[in-house]
C-alpha cells in the first residue's frame, strides 16, 4: 500500500484505517505482534490484519466487526492527527482543480501545518511532480517529515523549516502552483512569484479573513497577477431517511346534524397515535440537511502569474 | 516535464479557449479560419507561436495583435463628488452619440481612447463619487477595450466553460461539483478506473488529466459509441489515450452472468453517426430495457474528431466494363477494410471485457443522464473492495433511492449525500463583497467506498444474475426499477 498506490494486502508497516461503523474510523499503523484496542475488542495485527485483503470485515474479540479500509488522503484527513486547523477535502478538491494540478506538477506550500493538504497533493502530483512545503514550527516541520517518510511518499516531498514570508520556498522559476494559508500571506507573494514558473503559474491563498483577502489581493495585483478570483466553497450534507408524517383528521364530509364541524367531543378525533398512524400517515425518503453545517472555512483567493 | 511546463506554446491544431473577462470558448487553431467570439471576428494565424496567457487586441483587419503593456497613468486626484443625491439619470448625461462613437472606431481609434472620450463627454461623470466613477471606466473598458486572452484548456477552464455556455451537455455539472468527485474519488496516476458519463467527455478528460497517461481507463458508453468531444480539447498526448478503452453498457448484463460475446455488437459508430434508432435496437441479451438516447457523436465542440469514415456515394456514370471491375475490386477492398476493422474491434472489445472481468478496478465515477441507481448497482461489481466511487445526479431524489439500494444490496460504507455550495466575491478596498449572482445549484454528489460483499448477501445476487429466464419475485425485487 501507500497513500499514491493502490495494494490489495494489508502488509507490516502499512497505515491503514479502521472503520467501525458511521462517521467512526481510525488510523493504525499495522506491526507484527501489535494489538490494537476497539470498543469492539481487540484487533491482533498478526493474525486479524497482516495478509488480508484491503476491505475485509474484520471480527474483534468481543464479537463485533470493523472494516479495514486503504488509506486515502481524503480519508487521512479526516483521521489525522491535529497540530493546527486542518483543511477538508471539500476546500481541498477545488484547490487542486484551480491550481491545476495533475502527475508531474511543481506544487510549493505554506504552511505544511497537519499535513492535510499536502498529503492530497503529493498524491496528486505523484509520481514525477514534487510538493515543496514551508513551515515555519520546528516540531511541526519534523512530525510532518516523519509521516510523510512513514507513508511511503517523502521522495515526493522536501519539508523546510523557515519563515516563508522571509526566506520564500527556497526554490525559484520552477513551481507550476503555489499555495498559501499563513497569516500575512501578502507579505509572501513577492516570494510566490519568484517561485513560479516564468508564465502561467498558479497562486492560491486561503484566509478565514476578509482584511486578509482585501490586504493579499492588493499585493497580488501589485506584483503584477492577473485573473484575481476570490471565492468560497461550503460543503452541504443530507442524511437519508424515510420520513413518515401524519395525516390531520379534518373529519367527515358528510356531518350528521347532531355535531358541528369542531366534534370535539368524539373520541375518534384525539384518536390514539398509534390507531391513526396506521391508517393516516404518508411515507417518504427524504435528504435531511442536518442540524448544522460548517458556514465558513476561509476565502480561496486564486490568480495566474502572467 | 510535461505538457504545460513553462511557456507552452500555441500551435496550429492546438484546441485553444479564448478568454475575454469571464466569457470563455474553445476554438481549433486554424489558419485563415474565420472565428467570432464576443461580437468580433478575427483570425488566429498571428497568434501561433505565442505562449498560452497571451493577451491580444483585434485589428481592424481581423488579426491579432500582442497587447502592449499600458502604463497606467498615475491618476491625479481627479475631481470627484460624494454621492448621488443630485445626479438625475435622464439618459442624456453622455454628450457622444451611437454615431459618434461609431466614427471613432471606424477611425480606428483605440479603445483606451474612446473610454477617454467617453468621460470627457460625460457631464455626469465629474460628480460620480470615486467609486462610481471607477465602475464606470471600467464598464466602459469592458465594452470598448476588447482584449482577449488564448488560454491553454484545463479541467478548470473547459468545466467553467462548459457550465456557463452549454450546462445542459453536461447535466449542470457544476466546476465545484466536478472538482469534488476527482478528489473524493481518489483519482490519480496509477489507477485502474471505470467512467461512466454522458458529460461529452468533460469528465473522462477531467479525470484523464488528474492520471496524467499513467494507469488505465475504462469509459463505459451507452448506445453505438462513447461522445468525447470535450475530451478532445484537453489537448493529451497521443499515448494518452493508449490505456483508455471502452466497453457499451448494453453488454453489462451478459458480462455479470457470464454470457457475454462478441457475435452482436452495438452498431459501428462509422456506420451510423447521425442515425440513432439502429443501435438502439440491436441488445437481444439485454432482459431490462435501459431507455437509451444516443447522443450524436459529432455534433458538439467546434473542435470535432471526425470518427467517421467518408460515406462514399459511388457515383457510376460509366458503361465502362473496366470501370465496373475496378468498381468491384474497391468494394471487395472496402468489404475487407470493413471487416478487418470488425475484427479489430470485437477484438478489443474481448480484451476490455477481460479487464472488467478482473472485478478489480481502483474506483467508479458517474455522471450522467440516466437514472443513477442500476448504473450502480452493475457497475459495482467491477470494483476492487476498499475503493472510493463517485456518483453524480443533477437531482437529488434519484440519488435518495440509489442510496437506499445500495444499502440493501450491501458492500459499501460511508456513503454520503452531498453537494457543495459556491460564492464569488469581488474584492476592492472598502468594497468587498459577496457577487451579485451566484449559481442556485450544482447539483448532487453520492459517495462510498467499498468493501469486501457480505458471502450471505452476494450469494443471492449471484443466483439472481444466473437465473437469467426464470421471472422470479425475488429478482424483481433487486432490480424493482425495471419491473
Amino acid at each position: 500500500m501507500s497513500f499514491i498506490e493502490y495494494g490489495d494486502t494489508i502488509k507490516d508497516g502499512d497505515t491503514a484505517i479502521v472503520f467501525l461503523g458511521h462517521e467512526s474510523m481510525f488510523p493504525v499503523k499495522v506491526q507484527h505482534g501489535t494489538v490494537t484496542q476497539t470498543k469492539y475488542g481487540v484487533i491482533r495485527h498478526s493474525t486479524d490484519l497482516i495478509g488480508k485483503k484491503y476491505g475485509s470485515k474484520v471480527t474483534c474479540s468481543k464479537g463485533g466487526w470493523v472494516f479495514i479500509l486503504h488509506p486515502t488522503p481524503e480519508l487521512w484527513t479526516m483521521n489525522l492527527p491535529h497540530r493546527t486547523q486542518i483543511l477538508y477535502s471539500t476546500d481541498i478538491s477545488i484547490i487542486t482543480m484551480m491550481l491545476e494540478l495533475k502527475p508531474g506538477s511543481i506544487v510549493c506550500e505554506s504552511g505544511t501545518g497537519s499535513g492535510s493538504l499536502s498529503h492530497a497533493l503529493i498524491r496528486t502530483v505523484a509520481p514525477t511532480g514534487h510538493l515543496y512545503t514551508v513551515e515555519f514550527h520546528q516540531q511541526r516541520a519534523e512530525k510532518a517529515q516523519e509521516e510523510f517518510r512513514e507513508h511511503g511518499v517523502d521522495h515526493l516531498v522536501t519539508v523546510t523549516n523557515q519563515d516563508v514570508c522571509k526566506n520564500g520556498f527556497g526554490v525559484s522559476n520552477i513551481a507550476d502552483a503555489v499555495f498559501l494559508d499563513i497569516p500575512s500571506p501578502w507579505e509572501a507573494i513577492g516570494h510566490a512569484k519568484s517561485a513560479l514558473k516564468a508564465e502561467g503559474g498558479r497562486i492560491c491563498s486561503f484566509s478565514p479573513c476578509i482584511e486578509q483577502v482585501q490586504r493579499t489581493c492588493l499585493a497580488m495585483e501589485e506584483y503584477g497577477f492577473t485573473e484575481i478570483n476570490t471565492l468560497e466553497i461550503l460543503l452541504r450534507v443530507y442524511n437519508v431517511r424515510t420520513i413518515s408524517l401524519q395525516i390531520p383528521d379534518l373529519g367527515k364530509a358528510a356531518e350528521d346534524n347532531s355535531g358541528t364541524g369542531f366534534d370535539s367531543s368524539n373520541p375518534s378525533n384525539q384518536g390514539s397515535p398509534g390507531a391513526n398512524l396506521q391508517q393516516g400517515t404518508v411515507q417518504f425518503k427524504s435528504g435531511v440537511p442536518l442540524r448544522e453545517m460548517v458556514g465558513h472555512t476561509g476565502y480561496l483567493t486564486f490568480a495566474t502569474k502572467s | 516535464a510535461m505538457e504545460g511546463s513553462p511557456g507552452a506554446r500555441i500551435r496550429e491544431g492546438d484546441c485553444a479557449v479564448l478568454k475575454r473577462g469571464e466569457v470563455f470558448k474553445a476554438v481549433p487553431v486554424l489558419r485563415r479560419r474565420k472565428i467570432i467570439f464576443e461580437k468580433q471576428w478575427f483570425y488566429l494565424d498571428n497568434a501561433i507561436g505565442h505562449s498560452y496567457g497571451t493577451t491580444f487586441e483585434v485589428t481592424n483587419g481581423g488579426n491579432l495583435q500582442p497587447k502592449q503593456e499600458v502604463e497606467e497613468t498615475p491618476t491625479e486626484t481627479k475631481e470627484a463628488g460624494t454621492d448621488n443625491r443630485n445626479i438625475v439619470d435622464d439618459g442624456k448625461s453622455q454628450k457622444l452619440t451611437h454615431d459618434d462613437i461609431k466614427a471613432l472606431k471606424d477611425k480606428g481609434i483605440k479603445g483606451q481612447e474612446i473610454v477617454q472620450q467617453l468621460i470627457e463627454n460625460s457631464t455626469t461623470f465629474r460628480d460620480k463619487t470615486e467609486f462610481a466613477q471607477d465602475k464606470y471606466i471600467k464598464k466602459k473598458k469592458k465594452k470598448y477595450e476588447a482584449v482577449i486572452t488564448i488560454v491553454k484548456p484545463s479541467t478548470r477552464i473547459l468545466s467553467t466553460m462548459y457550465y456557463a455556455r452549454e450546462p445542459g451537455k453536461i447535466n449542470h455539472l457544476r466546476y465545484d461539483t466536478l472538482a469534488q468527485m476527482l478528489t473524493l474519488g481518489n483519482i490519480h496516476a496509477g489507477n485502474k478506473m471505470i467512467v461512466m458519463e454522458t458529460c461529452a467527455g468533460l469528465v473522462l478528460g477531467a479525470v484523464m488529466e488528474r492520471m496524467g497517461g499513467y494507469g488505465s481507463i475504462i469509459q463505459m458508453y451507452p448506445g453505438g459509441g462513447p461522445v468525447r468531444a470535450a475530451t478532445s480539447c484537453f489537448g493529451f498526448p497521443k499515448p494518452y489515450f493508449d490505456n483508455l478503452h471502452e466497453f457499451p453498457l448494453s453488454k453489462v448484463h451478459s458480462l455479470l452472468s457470464g454470457t457475454f460475446s462478441t457475435e452482436t455488437l452495438p452498431s459501428d459508430p462509422e456506420d451510423n453517426a447521425l442515425v440513432e434508432e439502429e443501435s438502439n435496437g440491436l441488445t437481444e441479451e439485454k432482459q431490462t430495457s435501459l431507455q437509451e438516447t444516443e447522443e450524436e457523436p459529432t455534433a458538439e465542440a467546434p473542435m470535432e474528431i471526425n470518427q467517421s469514415e467518408e460515406q462514399e456515394t459511388m457515383d457510376i456514370n460509366a458503361e465502362d466494363v473496366e470501370f465496373k471491375e475496378n468498381k468491384e475490386k474497391e468494394n471487395k477492398e472496402n468489404v475487407r477494410e470493413k471487416q478487418m476493422k470488425q475484427w479489430e474491434r470485437r477484438k478489443k472489445l474481448t480484451e476490455t471485457a477481460a479487464l472488467l472481468r478482473e472485478k478489480n478496478a481502483d474506483g467508479l465515477i458517474v455522471a450522467s443522464k440516466f437514472h443513477p441507481t442500476p448504473l450502480l448497482l452493475s457497475l459495482l461489481e467491477f470494483v476492487a473492495p476498499s475503493r472510493p466511487f463517485v456518483v453524480y445526479c443533477q437531482y437529488k431524489e434519484p440519488l435518495l433511492e440509489c442510496y437506499t439500494k445500495l444499502r440493501e444490496r450491501g458492500g459499501v460504507i460511508n456513503l454520503k449525500l452531498s453537494e457543495t455550495w459556491l460564492r464569488n466575491y469581488q474584492v476592492l478596498p472598502d468594497r468587498s463583497h459577496p457577487k451579485l449572482t451566484m449559481s442556485g445549484g450544482g447539483g448532487y454528489l453520492l459517495s462510498g467506498i467499498t468493501v469486501v460483499l457480505d458471502k450471505g448477501k452476494s450469494d443471492s445476487s449471484n443466483s439472481e444474475t444466473l437465473k437469467m429466464e426464470e421471472p422470479s419475485p425475488k429478482r424483481c425485487k433487486v432490480q424493482d426499477l425495471h419491473c
